[in-house]
């Protein structure tokens, strides 16, 4: 009997390296099975097997994507009862923690967010206020629910494939009633980046750019990295609202953060101060951003940025 | 005539991010000595303002409710929504509430909603996008499916007309317009407006607004579903991160982009 459920959403062609991430620590806790919303190709249906999911649970309606979250939380529940797990995982973005929070109240279970690591007794471990504590907690009732974040663990297939049964579960007819409907859907232009929550490596620009980010894409371009921005460069329209790092915008933790013009005061220190390696590049030697780099720069950031760059290139070949 | 609107606006009073913050005693829970408004509430409050205004504000007979559920010190965060402009103020408190999860929060605030439509329907529960001290952005969604109402959440603009709203959500990949009837629940984001600070009028018009203090008796929840023994997650150890030590600064002589390669190189980051 799986006794892991993991939630993954209408993956398109091929998994996502989040949801490997999610059937690897499913591995850890138990027997994993998903709950899969939309189209199941065959591909990330051998893929589910090599991570070793013993089944896969679809949902007896194709229609959860027209509603926001509750429809969604609704067929999740469904296949919680239905196949008896005792755990649940889900992706840390926002939609997976709404979720995450109403499968809670439909459960009766206690959810736990921004989870890092899951010990095999249950026990989560997170950050919390911003990177400054890191605790453990404990559900404590008979379903436990977790969103993971990116990055927690290196995906790692089964030693054996599975081949999972696919079993459809009856969405309850209430699950819609209530919810709001997306009537409308308009598809942002991709960067062709690495997502900003998930990317290994961001750079990052500030007020010092000027309005010109020129010389932070290129480097990111060269690193194979993803853009960031503080607010003062987001609030001043120079870039979009979605590079927002900070404590409004998005809590990074890449293995890489290379900061350029942020002055780096508490409201971006909030989103980025649990990476790894925290490079600044910075005119002002007082700026408190050089107060938790690992390597600073005093210097101007429109001739540091486009050496490192070029260099960047020079070595890669 | 446009319909009249009573909107209740959730706010909380969290430790100013400006400090450090940290955690204590035997539940980890927050010390809140430093407590201000979380800035996130401001956008449902002024959100809530611009709609009443748009319908005659409260001559009308139009409300927009500051509902703050915390020990004493959160009724700082009412009296600043009213300085605001919020038309009146309601304070849950009651020591069994110390320690609550996001899920016996959500039960307590749904059972003080619902004790507030007692009369007359609320149209509008308004939140921010995320408490700045816990982040979880759980109880606005525990809350519309203990409700059993639409949730619209992470609006970036909000319309309101005939029952029915209309918003819409920006996501890194796509946008999106949804649509519910009301009651809802609806979080916003920072981007759907520019929140206005209290003026002199609005300190003074404040001392004549009144705030009504809840008990857990008010609203018919045991103490046992609430606080530490009603949570259904426990935080089981809290450990302060050391904090980040500066490295190596250097000013740049020409050549710091190289520098900065040989660093990565170093690190093993290229």
């Amino acid at each position: 009997m799986p006794n892991v459920l993991v939630f993954i959403d209408t993956p398109g062609q091929v998994l996502k390296k989040t949801s490997l991430e999610l059937l690897t620590t499913a591995r850890s806790l138990g027997e994993p099975a998903v709950a899969f919303n939309g189209e199941l190709h065959d591909d990330v249906a051998v893929t589910m097997g090599a991570y070793g999911a013993a089944a896969v649970y679809r949902p007896s309606t194709q229609d959860l994507d027209d509603y926001l979250v509750a429809a969604k939380a609704a067929f999740v529940a469904a296949a919680v009862d239905k196949s008896g797990a005792t755990s649940v995982l889900l992706e840390n973005s926002p939609e997976g923690k709404e979720i995450a929070a109403r499968l809670g109240i439909r459960l009766s279970a206690g959810v736990i967010t921004d989870v890092v690591a899951v010990d095999a007794d249950g026990t989560a471990h997170k950050s919390v206020l911003a990177g400054s504590y890191a605790t453990a907690a404990k559900v404590n009732t008979p379903v436990s629910v977790f969103t993971v974040k990116a990055n927690s663990v290196t995906p790692e297939p089964a030693l054996a494939p599975s081949s999972p049964e696919i079993v459809t579960v009856d969405v309850p007819a209430d699950a819609a009633a209530t919810a709001a409907r997306i009537t409308a859907r308009e598809q942002k232009v991709a960067s062709g980046r690495p997502d900003l929550t998930d990317a290994r490596i961001v750079v990052a620009g500030g007020r010092g750019l000027d309005g010109d980010f020129t010389p932070v894409e290129e480097l990111a371009d060269a690193l194979g990295a993803a853009v960031g921005a503080s607010r003062a460069a987001t609030d001043a329209g120079w870039i979009s609202h979605d590079a927002q790092v900070g404590q409004t915008g998005k809590v990074v933790s890449p293995q890489l953060y290379i900061s350029a013009g942020i002055s780096g005061a508490i409201q971006q220190k909030a989103g980025m101060q649990t990476a790894k390696v925290i490079v600044a590049v910075n005119k002002d030697a007082e700026s408190p951003v050089f107060e938790i780099a690992d390597f600073g720069i005093v210097g101007d950031l429109f001739k540091v940025l486009p050496q490192a760059t070029e260099e960047i290139k020079k070595r890669k070949g | 005539m446009e319909e009249t609107l009573k909107i209740i606006v959730l706010v909380k009073h969290v430790p100013d991010a400006q400090f450090d913050r940290h955690l204590s005693g035997e539940g980890h829970t927050t010390d809140r000595d430093e407590s201000i408004l979380s800035e996130l509430d401001e956008y449902p409050l002024e959100a809530a303002l611009q709609l009443i205004e748009a319908r005659g504000g409260s001559k009308a007979g139009n409300k927009v409710i500051a509902l703050s559920m915390g020990p004493a010190g959160a009724v700082n965060a009412i009296k600043k929504s009213l300085q605001i402009g919020a038309t009146e103020g309601v304070h849950l408190t009651d020591d069994a509430l110390a320690g609550s999860d996001a899920a016996a929060t959500s039960l307590a605030l749904a059972a003080a909603i619902r004790h507030l439509g007692a009369d007359g329907p609320v149209d509008l529960v308004l939140t921010g996008m995320a408490s700045t001290d816990g982040e979880t952005s759980l109880v606005p969604a525990q809350l519309a499916e203990r409700l059993g109402l639409p949730q619209v959440t992470f609006a970036s603009s909000l319309d309101v007309d005939g029952g029915r709203i209309t918003a819409r959500r920006d996501a890194d990949t796509h946008s999106e317009t949804v649509e519910a009837s009301l009651p809802a629940v609806v979080s916003v984001t920072d981007q759907i407006n520019e929140p206005r600070y209290p003026n002199f009028k609005g300190i003074i018009a404040a001392k004549r607004k009144s705030i009504t203090t809840l008990s857990l008796a008010d609203i018919g929840i045991d103490p046992s579903q609430v606080g530490h023994a009603g949570s259904w997650t426990t935080v089981t150890s809290a450990e302060e991160r050391p904090p980040r030590t500066a490295g190596t600064i250097i000013t740049d002589e020409g050549d710091a982009g190289i520098k900065l390669v040989d660093f990565l190189a170093a690190q093993k980051l290229l």
